[in-house]
């Protein structure tokens, strides 16, 4: 047996070289989403030149909102380490709750607190299967993801349900010029962005999903914190529910079907670590944005929704790749 | 090992006693689900299923998950109905190599970036969901293939011909079953499945070859999706690409996991999972008799996958708890 010589100068390997700023600024899965944000309008202008006109734009996110409100909730799920498929079938089931029973005479206060307790037990169901029971919640909430919305399916049948009159066409309404819905979704962001960056519980959601047992020594509640967040899905579902109802006047089992991938999709794009730790809220919301330009653009060209979806389905490999790649190659 | 394997024991009885159990009250309400006809709507309901849930099952084991399976039968059975429709004079036994080659190709694809980038199986499974799904429809100009351009012959395999005893498509998937049986038993590369799902780390430095393995159960998958997609045209004489194979997947995770199989990885037998096919097949045979409307069923197939995975948490706990007693080693 021989040894090997020991060398006794020690290498300067302690410390990596520091990243350029350059690159610190710039090389984030977010940016992906920025550059096709910039490039995508402009390439759509050539066709349509609509797609640069701001009010188009602004009008028709409103179609997109209900999910990208959803979604920056799902960011926070996905941050800590969790993902929830059903909300956008617990959208579909509140909807239809909240149109059932006003069309059952309800008066409206009334309607909106079942709606948004039905979305918050939900929520609270998903927390219970995933937290309390510890089973995984991607496949827990793909039980729940079908069951939800085979409850609305019961509950609706094939028929349409129609809410009253006066409450239709919230997305109709503007303030400064901005649609409502556009505004709920901005302002949600900021509160949420504050939330995750400058509170100790938003902290606290990071460091669950970097290192969850790490966190649970450190004194934080992990599942109190956990099963919050799915209550809170819950009852943001309901509310898009009845956004979404008044901006279409009418509801269907089938709302917002699909709604999952579209999601997710916002929260990958937006650079959001697929095994939680990382993400941020303004690139959940960017990547809605980016998807709503998106859609408009496919929908002038006239493409059928399920050859939209496969463009989609493409996207979300893609942006999950490189997202991964990003993370892999810069500092944890 | 002892007590695990009669937990599994139990397990397995555990669906049978509830299948005969569900159908001696059901025969009870409405006596006419047990009559031969009523056992041959479940017959013709069973086989598509249990084809692709036998691949879906080793995807299960391997620990990752294939939701792009209805998708994948939709794709398969179209472009299979096309090459019928524009070469009519295909002899009809060439569509099986032709849809379980597109199916395993498309599972492949799955595995090789589930493998290649490390992604959770069930976010690009998603993707591909929606991507092959979108596929179809491009392929198929959004129509429909009719009636008259499936080969007879083909449609006659799931008809009742009176020659046989049963329809050529229970046959090929008891053929399915029991070579399912032996790969996942018998053969090197099934026990390596069983080892990956136990133990996703422990498998590399035991000189598993995990890329081998995770790829060939997401072929397997593909290619048995594909099965069931030409089957499909046998079976409904269609293939539309916005109907077909549509939510097929949380039909076949629902039986998958109602027959035993964790979804923590490394645990399911073929058994298990027929008998999981069999209830299922019964519960959806029985609703229409017992007047309860078919819009209930989606939200029947969620329940069912909600309570077989918390029955299949529980079960783990205490497998866990009793071994570890028996053992003496402190919890």
């Amino acid at each position: 047996m021989t040894t090997e010589p020991i060398s006794t100068t020690v290498t300067p390997l302690d410390a990596a070289p520091a990243r350029p700023l350059w690159q610190v600024i710039l090389v984030r899965p977010v940016m992906m989403t920025v550059a096709l944000l910039i490039i995508e309008p402009l390439v759509a202008s050539v066709f349509w030149p609509q797609s640069l006109d701001l009010q188009y734009i602004l009008s028709t996110f409103t179609l997109t909102a209900p999910l990208a409100l959803m979604a920056l909730v799902l960011t926070l799920v996905i941050i800590a380490g969790e993902i929830d498929l059903s909300p956008a079938s617990s959208m579909a089931l509140t909807a239809c709750v909240f149109a059932a029973v006003q069309a059952a005479g309800v008066p409206f206060p009334l309607a909106v607190l079942i709606c948004i307790g039905l979305g918050l037990a939900l929520g609270l169901f998903n927390a219970f299967l995933v937290v309390y029971l510890r089973l995984p919640s991607l496949i827990a909430t793909i039980g729940t993801l079908t069951f939800y919305r085979g409850l609305a399916q019961v509950l609706a049948g094939d028929a349409s349900i129609k809410v009253p009159e006066w409450y239709m066409g919230l997305n109709l309404v503007t303030i400064l010029g901005i649609p409502v819905p556009d505004l709920i979704v901005v302002l949600a962001a900021i509160l949420l962005a504050l939330l995750l960056s400058a509170t100790i519980f938003g902290r606290q959601i990071y460091q669950i999903g970097t290192n969850e047992i790490a966190a649970r020594h450190a004194g934080i509640r992990t599942r109190a914190i956990k099963t919050a967040l799915f209550a809170a899905l819950g009852v943001v579902s309901a509310l898009a529910g009845m956004m979404f109802v008044s901006q279409l006047g009418t509801v269907r089992y089938d709302l917002g079907l699909g709604g999952e991938l579209q999601m997710v999709l916002m929260a990958m794009l937006g650079g959001t670590y697929i095994f939680g730790g990382r993400g941020s809220i303004i690139g959940t919301l960017l990547a809605a944005w980016l998807l709503s330009i998106m859609t408009n653009a496919m929908n002038t060209a006239s493409w059928l929704p399920a050859t939209q979806f496969c463009l989609l389905g493409v996207l979300l490999i893609v942006s999950i790749i490189v997202t991964n790649f990003i993370y892999s190659r810069t500092q944890r | 090992m002892n007590a695990l394997r009669s937990l599994l024991l139990r397990r397995e009885m555990g669906i049978l006693v509830a299948i005969i159990v569900f159908c001696i009250i059901v025969g009870i309400i409405k006596p006419r689900f047990l009559a031969v006809d009523n056992l041959r709507v479940i017959m013709m309901f069973v086989p598509l299923i249990m084809i692709a849930a036998m691949g879906q099952m080793l995807v299960l084991i391997a620990r990752h998950v294939d939701l792009s399976v209805g998708s994948t039968l939709g794709f398969a059975a179209m472009m299979t109905a096309l090459m019928f429709k524009l070469q009519p004079d295909i002899p009809f036994y060439l569509g099986f190599p032709v849809a379980i080659g597109i199916g395993a190709i498309l599972g492949f694809i799955n595995g090789l970036t589930v493998i290649v980038f490390r992604l959770p199986a069930i976010i690009v499974t998603l993707g591909t969901l929606y991507l092959y799904r979108g596929l179809t429809f491009i392929a198929s100009g959004a129509k429909q293939i009719d009636r008259q351009y499936i080969p007879g012959p083909l449609k006659a395999m799931s008809a009742n011909a009176p020659n046989y005893w049963l329809p050529w498509i229970v046959i090929i998937a008891l053929a399915v079953v029991l070579l399912t049986y032996w790969f996942a038993n018998h053969s090197r590369l099934g026990r390596q499945v069983y080892a990956l799902g136990s133990n996703p780390v422990a498998a590399p430095l035991r000189g598993i070859p995990v890329t081998a393995v995770t790829l060939t159960v997401f072929s397997i998958s593909g290619g048995l999706a594909g099965l069931a997609g030409i089957l499909y045209a046998s079976r409904w004489g269609f293939v539309n690409p916005s109907n077909t194979g549509w939510g097929f997947e949380f039909q076949v995770i629902a039986a998958v996991v109602i027959g035993g199989v964790s979804i923590n990885g490394g645990v399911g037998s073929v058994l298990g999972v027929v008998l999981g096919v069999v209830l299922l097949g019964c519960v959806s045979a029985a609703l229409p008799l017992l007047g309860i409307p078919g819009t209930v069923q989606s939200a029947i197939y969620g329940l069912v996958i909600i309570v077989a995975l918390v029955i299949d948490q529980t079960v783990r706990d205490r497998g866990i708890k009793a071994l570890t007693t028996a053992r003496g080693v402190r919890t």
